[in-house]
């Protein structure tokens, strides 16, 4: 496991998306630490009556040089909304990397990234990753419409992207199982990588069963702690409960009762 | 220099920091983020004769000022806790407090029997106090008569310090540890969590797979507060203050109202320095108010 710090960050950028997204730039103070793609960080919400926890985000990029993280985040409820009214110059504290993160050395070198809605968030880092290893990823997004497909012209200067949205306003229309990608060409790739909304992932996953692909999974079960001590977060696996923070987020779906 | 070491009746602290059991792993889950063996003490996951899987997801809610958990005391049992996760404890120079869980008599003077053959094991925290196991558990804190039973139990095969953990969910909290102090109990620590419930008013269902469950964090402290000045003031024994200690003012607090030391729970998820800020933040209290040594602080409520 890579060593895990405790470090305040300065916000050097905050940009809403469509009023319902925010991305956010985070300087630390010296060189960042080894982070591996699909890890996340523990966020302490910035002073409330009501949120009290961290709140887990995924990693959406790491720039070495100019020592900053990116999270990119959907505001869905108070803590969110706290996120995303910080704005330049405030300081956020991070307890990171957490958890296993993707499996780089088992992709293979074709893998599909398969994202849906803010589940797109891990893919770049990981990407970028990915290409730097030499593999030639390609990317397959879903979303509810156009605007629900976020970061588009950042993911397309690493790899193809392919898309699929519910209402047809971009791409396939339907899901991304409705995807050439995955309903006629799956046995192509050399593995799935996934994260989005769970219903997604578990037709994602009887996918790459019925096709024999390896499929891996990032899990967002409810956290409190994220270090691997508090047990709440766990999920069924067939050698017991298992914790998403410290075992997961991502698992290999033969690992899962699913 | 102020002394901030504490002798809990036998048991010596060097300060009268601990970690309460169920947030704090087995301690080296912190080792990347503080000197685990600087604080006075760790108490580690509730540990069980028989593994338990524990209860089904989801087991949190986050609360206004805390949490809801129903964990339901996932832990491998204590044989896997002897053979694998000890030996990686002994590297610590503090103490190491086992808390030890059940559901029957037998189970937990077994268990209490085979950490009382663990050299490095100075103390058991004993639970009678979980709000998330089915049967036993809180049972028998909840009641002075099956209090004492279990504690002179387990006093007859524990001849270590047996610190005895105390449910808030009693009408009074005062008989519960007056009859573990008739059990033969060396300390008590309290507060255990509140049984609390939360509710997802959009779907009209539960937050938890247990529908109820613990309640800790911040909101807890004046209850918790309270009952330690209670049941400071009505035994004899030295009492463990604990329950919704956020930052060093917190802690003082508690020692104030009669603790002679304090856990750390919650709060250990929201900042995991914490402790070692609470340890400095102690230190800087007693130099500023004059004070030579924690004990002059230590019950030293001025109620007039
Ligand atoms: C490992 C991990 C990585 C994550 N990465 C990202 C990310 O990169 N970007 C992002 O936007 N979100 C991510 N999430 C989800 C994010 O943590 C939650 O959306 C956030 O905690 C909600 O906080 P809130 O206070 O705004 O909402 P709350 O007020 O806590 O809840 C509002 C609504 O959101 C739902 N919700 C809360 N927590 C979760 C969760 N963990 N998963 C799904 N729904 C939830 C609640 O059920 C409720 O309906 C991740 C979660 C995990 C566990
Ligand atoms: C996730 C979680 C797990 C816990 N597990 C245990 C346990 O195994 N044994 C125990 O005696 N107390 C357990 N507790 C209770 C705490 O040790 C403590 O008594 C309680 O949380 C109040 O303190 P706090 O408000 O500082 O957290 C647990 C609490 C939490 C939040
Ligand atoms: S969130 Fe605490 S163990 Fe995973």
């Amino acid at each position: 496991m890579l060593k895990r710090f405790t470090t305040d960050f300065t916000v050097v950028a905050a940009e809403m998306i469509d009023c319902e997204y925010v991305l956010l730039t985070l300087k630390h103070p010296e060189q960042l630490p080894e982070i591996n793609a699909g890890q996340f960080v523990e966020v302490k919400l910035p002073d409330s009556a009501t949120s009290f926890l961290r709140r887990p985000i995924s990693i959406h990029d790491v720039n070495r040089d100019n020592q900053t993280l990116q999270l990119l985040i959907r505001v869905v409820g108070n803590g969110t909304k706290l996120l995303s009214l910080l704005t330049i110059g405030d300081k956020l504290n991070l307890v990171y990397p957490l958890g296993n993160g993707f499996s780089l050395d088992k992709a293979g070198n074709r893998p599909l990234l398969v994202g849906g809605g803010v589940g797109v968030a891990p893919m770049l880092y990981l990407g970028k990753r990915l290409v730097e290893m030499g593999a030639q990823p390609e990317f397959l997004f879903g979303a509810r419409n156009k605007s629900g497909l976020l970061r588009l012209a950042e993911f397309e200067k690493i790899a193809k992207v392919n898309i699929t949205t519910e209402d047809g306003s971009v791409g396939t229309k339907g899901f991304v199982t409705n995807h050439s990608a995955i309903e006629s060409n799956i046995a192509n790739y050399s593995s799935l990588l996934v994260c989005g909304p769970m219903p997604m992932m578990k037709a994602v996953a009887a996918k790459a069963k019925a096709a024999g692909v390896r499929c891996e999974v990032s899990l967002e079960n409810k956290m409190a702690c994220g270090i691997g001590v508090c047990l709440c977060c766990v999920t069924e696996t067939k050698e017991g409960h298992k914790c998403v923070c410290s075992q997961g987020p991502v698992f290999e779906i033969n690992e899962l009762k699913w | 220099m102020v002394d901030l070491s504490v002798n809990l009746n036998g048991l010596q602290l060097k300060n009268p920091v601990m970690t309460a059991s169920g947030t704090f792993g087995y301690g080296y889950e912190y080792d990347d983020f503080i000197d685990v063996s600087s604080l006075g003490g760790i108490i580690v996951k509730g540990t069980t004769l028989a593994p338990r899987e524990g209860n089904a997801y989801p087991r949190l809610a986050e609360t206004p000022q805390g949490m809801i958990n129903a964990v339901g005391l996932q832990n491998k049992g204590v044989d896997y806790f002897c053979k694998n996760i000890y030996p990686k404890l002994t590297k610590y120079t503090t103490n190491v407090l086992v808390n030890v869980s059940g559901s029957t008599i037998d189970d937990y003077v077994e268990c209490a029997s085979r950490i009382n053959e663990l050299d490095a094991i100075p103390a058991i925290e004993l639970n009678i106090s979980c709000p998330n196991v089915k049967h036993g558990g809180m049972a028998f804190g909840t009641n002075p008569v099956a209090t004492e039973e279990i504690v002179s139990a387990i006093r007859k095969v524990y001849h270590k310090h047996l610190m005895v953990k105390l449910t808030p969910n009693v009408t009074s909290i005062v008989d519960i540890a007056k009859a573990a102090e008739a059990g033969g109990a060396d300390s008590v620590s309290l507060i255990n969590t509140l049984l609390g419930m939360a509710i997802d008013a959009e779907r009209r269902r539960p937050v938890i797979s247990t529908i109820t469950g613990g309640m800790s964090g911040a909101a807890v402290k004046p209850i918790a507060l309270r009952m330690v000045w209670q049941v400071s003031h009505a035994v004899k024994i030295p009492v463990v203050g604990l329950g919704g200690i956020m930052n060093a003012t917190d802690a003082v607090e508690f020692l104030i109202a009669g603790a002679s030391a304090v856990e750390v729970g919650t709060a250990n998820f929201i900042d995991p320095t914490i402790t070692v800020k609470i340890v400095d933040g102690i230190r800087d209290y007693l130099e500023r108010h004059n004070m030579n040594s924690v004990s002059e602080l230590i019950d030293s409520l001025q109620t007039e």
